[in-house]
């Protein structure tokens, strides 16, 4: 195995930080969280939605809807891959018609899994407004896409890869930014 | 290691189908059901690619269920009958698949009255190929969809007592079905007159019954096969009653099963042949629910056989 160099950005406490700024950004500039519902895009997406749904419920006392999304079959690339992407399921048990949507992913990078996101979720009806949260933004946008509350701006050359950990799937949170010699596919996203 | 995509390009049957396989199939089915309950019960996914629905053999239930699954998944479908085509010119199976993958199509479901038809249309085609059906062989997608609807009752198979009742012979649902319960380790036993008995089904490690009352005892599934009447004119039954009367599934027959027993169906029904209307409208009745998920399931398979080729770079 080739030694990769990484630069640890985030850790638990950073991340934590950001995720109870962002939910007081929300609170603000939303003036409250009244008729609002957070939907996570999977899989780490979903995580840092329901945590930033708790945040926002000890903050203001009220319960949220929350959803988890999986964007794979609205991509604009399923049929040039060599696999299909594994399906997993999307769960809105909610009416999204003139709800404020917060939508929440890990990393915001070219811009098109927010865009699959985004159709996904006016096929589930028309919301209010969608506004979109993100743990980190990385640039390299490939589309006209931009995030409403961001944890952290980390700029990036394209042959680095951002690796986001998350305590529900890896046991702890952190964010590093990893060197990339070999030239490889860009995260798996669209 | 786990399963993330089909090993082959076509699908034309389960024999030799692995158990991580089909889970694999029937868990991306779960995500596609979801999508048949949203306002909007369509995703774009397949946008772009063709599939053409040939129908060699007269079909409600499976030509619907596919052209749905197809439209949901906005893939551009077209459909083909075979007496309203120029087959009825005589023209052969392979002129009439490589005319049609020459309009650059992308995928072809299949359904012939040959066993074995699909498998030699996807010997002479680059496209993908489902079996929807041929002749007596195999039933893959309804087999898949049967497992479905019993995982969802059950979740695991491991042990499960099954029962196929009916024209055994004739029955391609059964054969698709003992290939998918043997892998799912369940238990597979068959019922039916001798008449409309395959001699080989003992060596596949089926159990065989020709009395019903015997074969009911002590099962947690009873699926019943529909009696062919197209196929019927060899005097293989002496008369529909008589069938009725020793094969056919009654209220009074349910009490030798197990507790929180299952009734299925693969349609079309023969009501008061092979089972009486109340046993197929009873709760335990899981006939529509069959349906149902046979839109989800067809969607998983068109999804997963779908894979574009590896660029090379």
């Amino acid at each position: 195995m080739k030694k990769e160099k990484s630069v640890l950005i985030m850790d638990n406490k950073t991340v934590a930080r950001s995720l109870i700024r962002i939910a007081h950004e929300i609170l603000e500039r939303n003036r409250g969280a009244k008729n609002m519902a957070i939907i996570g895009i999977k899989t780490r997406g979903a995580y840092l939605a329901e945590r930033i749904a708790k945040i926002l419920e000890s903050i203001e006392k009220v319960k949220l809807p929350v959803g988890l999304m999986d964007i794979n079959l609205y991509r604009d690339d399923v049929q040039s891959k060599k696999e299909q992407p594994v399906i997993q399921k999307t769960e809105i048990n909610f009416d999204v018609v003139e709800k404020i949507i917060i939508l929440v992913d890990d990393v915001l990078f070219t811009g098109r899994t927010i865009r699959a996101a985004l159709d996904q979720i006016i096929d589930f009806g028309r919301p209010k407004s969608i506004q979109l949260a993100v743990l980190v933004d990385r640039g390299h946008r490939e589309l006209p896409i931009r995030a409403d509350y961001i944890g952290k701006n980390i700029p990036t050359s394209s042959d680095e890869l951002v690796k986001v950990k998350i305590k529900e799937m890896n046991g702890e949170d952190s964010v590093s930014v990893v060197q990339n010699k070999s030239k490889q596919k860009r995260s798996a996203k669209p | 290691m786990p399963v993330t995509k089909l090993k082959s390009k076509d699908l034309l049957g389960l024999e030799g189908m692995s158990k991580q396989e089909i889970d694999f199939i029937l868990d991306t089915a779960v995500s596609f059901k979801e999508i048949l309950e949203r306002p909007i019960r369509k995703v774009p996914t397949l946008r772009g690619v063709t599939v053409v629905n040939l129908f060699y053999e007269p079909s409600t239930r499976t030509r619907i269920s596919f052209e749905l699954a197809e439209k949901r998944l906005s893939a551009d479908l077209v459909s083909f009958s075979a007496n309203t085509s120029s087959v009825q010119k005589g023209e052969t199976l392979k002129d009439t698949v490589k005319n049609i993958e020459a309009m650059k199509i992308d995928m072809v479901v299949i359904r012939h009255s040959a066993s074995g038809a699909p498998h030699f249309v996807a010997s002479c085609l680059d496209s993908s190929v489902v079996n929807a059906g041929d002749g007596a062989h195999e039933h893959p997608t309804q087999a898949l969809l049967d497992l479905f609807t019993l995982r969802e009752k059950y979740k695991d198979l491991k042990g499960l007592r099954i029962l196929i009742v009916g024209d055994i012979l004739h029955s391609r649902v059964a054969r698709s079905n003992i290939w998918g319960f043997f892998a799912m380790g369940a238990e597979v036993a068959v019922c039916g007159p001798s008449t409309l008995m395959p001699y080989e089904m003992e060596k596949m490690g089926v159990e065989v019954f020709f009395d019903l009352d015997k074969a009911l005892e002590g099962r947690d599934v009873v699926m019943v096969l529909r009696i062919q009447l197209e196929r019927q004119q060899g005097g293989l039954l002496p008369s529909l009653r008589e069938y009725a009367n020793l094969f056919g599934i009654t209220r009074e027959r349910l009490k030798r099963l197990n507790k929180n027993f299952t009734i299925m169906h693969p349609g079309p029904i023969n009501r008061g042949v092979e089972i009486t209307p109340e046993v197929a409208d009873g709760p335990y009745s899981v006939i529509l629910d069959q349906v149902t998920n046979g839109v989800a399931v067809r969607m998983a398979i068109l999804y997963l056989l779908s894979g574009g080729e590896e660029k090379v770079e």
